[in-house]
């Protein structure tokens, strides 16, 4: 699904020279949740922007789904990321003079669809997240676990089969955190490739595999399944308490 | 997409109104105020007569004070003629083809019932003048040369006069009261308002004037005792010995314009010739005492001789366009403070799928958008930037 072999990413600027990847070497296979680490300042922005397409890298090959994309123009880059890559951010990013169902729609937007289709999946969308009464509410409206679901639900609406997410319960309490990662699991095992970049390590135990960047290289860390069952349990048994 | 990226505008509009607000009426402010001068500017440096501005020429005759500074050009010369000189070529076998001769003056106009009088400004004329300028006709035509000979009571009147008096019926055939005399209605014209008003562009603010919705013979308007209304200059009182206006006509006060059409260069040259020879005819019985200078001016160098587009309006438009530039770079720094606080809502927006391009586009909307909304600011009012030709005169 995704590929990166000798990717590095240098900043330059007049005075000073930043290698924020360094010969970075990745792989993720098509329906893994993968947990990305690492301490702040390590790349690991730099590697979710990459994936995204959001960003270019100085060398290196990164396919994604196949494909070479790492010289791609602009515009067919953006296609590539409006269909295939959805993305969930730590603060949300909801646009806050739009309503939800209006913030949903913005990536289903660019792809040219019909109203009534774009309809049709916003409703889907909003039932799934659970807050299909709420479409027409401003994003101020709602408490932070709810927007971190809108914006879920405006990541899954154009069906990407790569969600980035990144710190997706940084700014939630524990028990909304638990709420979205039980989302994101389930949408995993509906068969979405998540990567998801993490400071907590009890989420990162909950990943298939966790991936550690350290000043611009990754190594890869596999959990032990049952280190997973042990965390999960002792999390909901805390939850039940 | 646009209706799209303008729903967006307008709520990033009513996101932000103080400063929307602002851009809208600093746009306003510049396009208003440049507009406004360069419309006047178009108007007055505008052909208003193309079809014929290149053979009909004003007639200048240099009967001014002897001792008056030397004539250099055109611009020198008094811009209107004697009644005298000018009755004196109508009555000549001149080489023109037509000639016209006229004035502006005024009368009160009586409708019939019980309308109140009011006050009209009329232009006292041959026949030839409808013919010359090409003046469009609702009903009826021009009075005949013999009315011209006979000092006829006939009028012309104007479609607005026509719809006042009138109820807009065609009104040939019927009667209007002008003072305490009835005039004979020949043919109402249809709106006809050449700008500038060249026949009588005597100063920028004359040349905007409203054509007249009265004309009337010159000799009836001058039988009338009509006095001049415009500007009437003299550079020696007339006769004392005369009765008042009969004296003021045979002085060398100037209030008539006179035009001629000269359809090839041959016949201007013979006309000019034409003039000269009348001149050194009149300088025989001891009129025009300064050197020979008679000048025909067609109707665009007429513009210039009679200033009509000023340096003053060149330079206000000069100063509007900068003004506007300085409104459209503040507008360009408010804009980009906005787009910069946007930034990450841009950036959201590249995420979800959108190009750089969708992203410019959208901007580029809200900013036709703050520019349509700016532009839709009325201007200020066109207001004449002068009343005057500069030269010396006194009241008639």
């Amino acid at each position: 699904m995704l590929e990166m072999s000798q990717i590095s990413k240098v900043y330059r600027t007049e005075l000073v020279e930043t290698h924020a990847l360094r010969e970075l070497d990745l792989h993720v296979e098509e329906g893994e949740f993968v947990a990305v680490t690492g301490p702040s300042g390590s790349g690991k922005t730099t590697f979710l922007n990459i994936a995204g397409l959001l960003e270019s890298p100085s060398s290196g090959c990164y396919r994604l789904d196949g494909e070479d994309v790492g010289a791609l123009n602009d515009a067919r880059r953006s296609r590539i990321r409006n269909a295939k890559v959805g993305f969930i951010f730590q603060s949300f990013n909801l646009i806050p003079d739009l309503s939800l169902a209006d913030n949903v729609d913005v990536p289903l937007r660019y792809r040219g669809w019909s109203g009534a289709k774009r309809r049709k999946v916003i409703g889907e969308m909003f039932d799934l997240v659970g807050l299909g009464s709420r479409k027409d509410y401003l994003p101020s409206q709602l408490s932070g676990g709810q927007q971190q679901r809108v914006a879920i639900a405006r990541a899954l609406a154009g069906q990407p089969r790569f969600l980035l997410a990144d710190e997706p319960t940084g700014n939630l309490d524990s028990e909304m955190a638990e709420q979205v990662m039980q989302l994101l699991e389930g949408i995993n095992r509906e068969g979405t490739t998540i990567v998801m970049v993490t400071h907590d390590p009890d989420l990162a135990a909950r990943a298939q595999r966790n991936i550690h960047i350290l000043d611009g290289r990754a190594s890869d860390q596999p959990m032990p399944a049952a280190a997973v069952v042990t965390k999960l349990e002792a999390r909901r048994e805390a939850a039940h308490v | 997409m646009f209706s799209y990226y303008v729903a967006l505008a307008l709520a990033s509009m009513r996101r932000t109104p103080v400063l929307t607000g602002l851009m809208v009426v600093a746009l306003g402010l510049g396009i208003g105020a440049f507009m406004t001068t360069f419309t006047v500017y178009y108007l007055m440096s505008g052909d208003p007569i193309p079809h014929k501005s290149d053979v009909l020429f004003a007639v200048q005759l240099d009967n001014w004070d002897p001792n008056s500074p030397p004539t250099e050009s055109a611009e020198d010369v008094q811009p209107q003629l004697t009644w005298q000189d000018g009755l004196n070529l109508m009555r000549a076998d001149t080489p023109a083809t037509r000639q016209a001769h006229m004035y502006s003056t005024g009368a009160i106009v009586v409708p019939e019932g019980d309308d109140p009088p009011f006050d009209e400004n009329i232009r006292g004329t041959y026949q030839t003048f409808f013919e010359m300028f090409d003046v469009p006709f609702l009903y009826g035509q021009s009075w005949t040369r013999n009315d011209d000979e006979a000092r006829a009571s006939v009028v012309v009147i104007g479609r607005e006069l026509n719809d006042r008096l009138f109820d807009g019926e065609n009104s040939v055939g019927r009667s209007i009261q002008l003072d305490d005399q009835f005039y004979h209605v020949v043919g109402v014209i249809d709106h006809w308002q050449p700008v500038p008003r060249f026949y009588h562009a005597d100063g920028t603010y004359r040349a905007l004037a409203d054509t007249e919705q009265v004309f009337v013979p010159m000799n009836r308007a001058i039988d009338a005792q009509w006095g001049p209304r415009g500007n009437t200059n003299c550079w020696k009182m007339p006769d004392e010995n005369l009765p008042l206006f009969e004296g003021f006509l045979q002085s060398e006060c100037v209030f008539t314009q006179f035009w001629a059409e000269l359809d090839s260069p041959e016949q201007a040259g013979a006309y000019k010739d034409y003039l000269d020879n009348y001149v050194r005819g009149q300088k025989e019985i001891g009129r025009f005492e300064r050197p020979l200078n008679t000048f025909i001016s067609d109707v665009m160098e007429w513009m210039d001789v009679n200033e009509i587009v000023q340096n003053d309006n060149r330079v206000l438009v000069r100063l509007s366009f900068l003004f506007l530039l300085v409104c459209v770079l503040n507008t360009v720094g408010l804009l980009m403070a906005k787009f910069m606080g946007k930034g990450g809502e841009v950036a959201l927006r590249l995420a979800m799928g959108a190009s750089r391009r969708h992203v410019f586009q959208q901007n580029l909307v809200e900013v036709g958008l703050i520019g349509v909304l700016g532009a839709l600011i009325p201007p200020a009012p066109p207001f004449p930037s002068g009343s005057g030709s500069g030269r010396g005169s006194c009241p008639g």
